[in-house]
């Protein structure tokens, strides 16, 4: 593992976290004073070799990196021939590519001296991985979930109880992640004192963009190292979901020195994005403020944010990290819909052809690469950010595909 | 020369603090709000704070959240907002709007602006807009001659006090207790001392606000505040239709001469 992971780097935002015109901070200034804190505190941490060294430990001997990269050649043969390699997130501890964030974030905590967590989540994957980090550290955690997902992910709000997590379920607004995450930053502007916040993707208020980008690009230079090794040369194509944005800036700066690979995000389209029951953001948003950043987000014409709809959980999200919005403005990367029929298709080949059970989220970004790999062709080479694993999701595929056992 | 300076000049003549009432626009409905509104000034207030409903109200409590929510259900639209900042005016009443930051950036800073100084308004309070990011605001807001109400918090650094005050225009929002709107039973001991600390850096008025509900209450932040902050509490007044008794209760608190300490 490489431990530039934390480095600054040429695509760093300005000082007040400005992505372009995208990012910055537009928080209460009762919420200043802890991200001000927090930028200070992660300014040093980034280059302390000790910090380094306790997190690269924490990812090689608790999270179990690095993730494997699986050429998934059956898949593949549906997508035009290309080859198709997967970088196996689902396989971190806790299942999916959150752990990465959740360890760094909660050793600042420690190093900042604060005892309380508090965390938002959707699919609840970023809840457990908050919690599972709190229960190693020996910090009080408290999850905010909207009650829709606490509904169709009970077995995660079993899981976060179970590691000695609080969950809150959210009855306000569209109870989902947004509504979540209000309901983390008034607890926030309560108890700043003692209390971080886990901010679960790349989006918010400075620092948290760079922050979590910069927990997450051991995703990218693992990947990047290993498909030199295993096909010899640079993807044409790197593909990852896009909810918030985490797992895609964490792969996606693997690459971004690299112009002649593609980066491609894909977006949740959920019946499709001529309906308005989507959670397309870069596709169709607008620029606004949202959660602490200006980003693209969806809202009306009077400002008020719409809710998203995706059969994901974890992408429904109606807002998007600001470095993405500005990766789209400067054309490095490219955001495509992919609708919840694409992705439980996705989502049923690549179990059925492969043995593995990927989360709906990374089933998004599965859908996109086969369309990607039909464009391309037979010469043509994708690595897929297999951001989760599915179990969670049985739920959702059992009532999709009808797989209960018949009465 | 500060559109709300007048107010504030009077009651300190009067050696007592500004009454701040604050009411969502569209609560109940947008003609009910000009109804309630109409009897908060007539009752007392000297200032109202009408608070334009938003999706996502981060700074806001239960109360106000709930009272924003059914106003957007009620199909409140923010063109709505400046015939009822109007009324307030025509009522001979002082308005200024609080919003959260997104609804103006999709109006257009400078034709919200525009707008609601043509409406009678005299200025905006922005909770979640930091002088930081309101290079648009600054310039919208000078150029239409409104007040810009920045808010300080008991987690504010000297500098930031300093970056605030320098940055408003009017007065001051200090955050009495560290939370979001809602009123409490007591009111919080951080507040005189972050009045306190503000008043180092600016002569400019200091109103106070989160947490009161009663006339006893008011009268004690009256006793080192200019202004005395009141939402939460005429929020709940509507469901009891007792805004013009709590208005009276209120504005009889900010004018006790308090009692020492």
């Amino acid at each position: 593992m490489s431990r530039g992971q934390l480095a600054p780097t040429p695509h760093d935002p300005d000082d007040r976290g400005h992505f372009g015109p995208w990012g910055g901070r537009y928080m209460p200034e009762a919420l200043i004073a802890a991200v001000d804190e927090l930028a200070a505190f992660y300014e040093k941490a980034r280059i302390d070799p000790e910090f380094l060294d306790e997190f690269f430990r924490l990812l090689r001997d608790y999270a179990g990196r690095p993730s494997l990269l699986t050429e998934a050649p059956k898949f593949a043969a549906h997508a035009g021939g290309a080859r198709i390699f997967l970088k196996r997130e689902d396989l971190n501890h806790t299942g999916s590519h959150k752990i990465n964030n959740v360890l760094g974030q909660a050793l600042l905590t420690k190093r900042m001296g604060k005892k309380r967590v508090i965390a938002e989540t959707g699919a609840g994957q970023h809840g457990v991985a908050t919690a599972t980090a709190c229960a190693l550290m020996g910090l009080d955690c408290v999850i905010y979930m909207g009650e829709v997902d606490t509904e169709r992910q009970a077995l995660n709000v079993a899981r976060m109880r179970l590691l000695g997590a609080e969950v809150i379920p959210v009855k306000t607004g569209s109870r989902t992640l947004k509504d979540a995450i209000n309901e983390a930053l008034r607890d926030w502007v309560a108890n700043v004192d003692d209390t971080h916040y886990l901010l679960g993707t790349a989006a918010g208020p400075h620092p948290f963009p760079v922050l979590v980008r910069d927990f997450h690009r051991v995703i990218g230079i693992e990947a990047r190292a290993q498909v030199l090794e295993q096909a010899g040369r640079l993807p044409d194509v790197v593909a990852a979901c896009v909810g918030g944005g985490s797992n895609a800036i964490g792969i996606f700066h693997g690459f971004i020195d690299d112009p002649s690979v593609r980066l491609v995000g894909l977006e949740p389209g959920g019946d499709g994005i001529d309906t308005d029951r989507h959670g397309a953001t870069l596709t169709v948003g607008t620029p606004g403020s949202l959660h602490g950043a200006m980003s693209y987000v969806m809202q009306d014409e009077d400002g008020q944010i719409r809710e998203a709809h995706s059969i994901s959980a974890g992408l429904d999200y109606p807002g998007v990290g600001p470095e993405h919005a500005h990766l789209k403005d400067t054309g490095r990367a490219e955001y495509r819909p992919v609708t919840d029929a694409e992705a439980m298709e996705a989502f049923a080949l690549l179990s059925r052809t492969e043995g593995i059970i990927p989360a709906i989220e990374s089933s998004h970004a599965l859908a996109g690469a086969l369309v990607l790999g039909r464009e391309l062709g037979p010469d043509g080479l994708i690595v897929v950010n297999l951001s989760g694993r599915g179990d969670k999701d049985m739920d959702t595929a059992i009532k999709w595909f009808g797989l209960g056992v018949e009465s | 020369m500060s559109r709300l300076a007048g107010v504030f000049e009077a009651c300190r003549a009067e050696s007592r603090a500004a009454l701040i009432g604050y009411l969502p626009a569209g609560y109940p409905t947008v003609d009910g709000s000009k109804d309630v509104l109409r009897a908060m000034v007539g009752s007392g207030c000297d200032v109202v704070e009408v608070g334009l409903p938003y999706s996502d109200p981060v700074m806001d409590g239960p109360t106000i959240q709930r009272a924003s929510e059914r106003a957007l259900r009620e199909g409140f639209r923010v063109r709505d907002l400046f015939g009822i900042v109007e009324s307030v005016a025509a009522a001979g009443g002082r308005a200024v709007v609080m919003t959260y930051w997104n609804p103006v950036l999709k109006y257009g800073a400078d034709a919200f602006a525009r707008d609601l100084a043509a409406a009678g308004g005299l200025g905006l309070i922005t909770p979640d807009l930091v002088p930081d990011e309101a290079e648009e605001w600054l310039a919208a807001s000078e150029a239409h001659d409104l007040d810009r109400i920045f808010l300080v918090a008991p987690s504010s650094t000297e500098e930031r006090i300093d970056l605030n005050a320098r940055s408003s225009r009017g007065f001051l929002y200090a955050t009495s207790v560290m939370g979001v709107t809602g009123a409490r039973d007591v009111v919080s001991s951080a507040a005189p001392e972050l009045v306190r600390r503000v008043r180092e850096h600016t002569t400019m008025p200091v109103a106070v606000g989160l947490g009161v509900r009663s006339g006893a209450q008011a009268a004690e932040l009256a006793a080192f505040a200019d202004g005395v902050i009141v939402g939460s509490a005429f929020v709940t007044a509507v469901e009891t239709d007792t805004v013009a008794a709590l208005a009276t209760e209120l504005a009889e608190g900010v004018r006790q001469v308090p009692s020492p300490a």
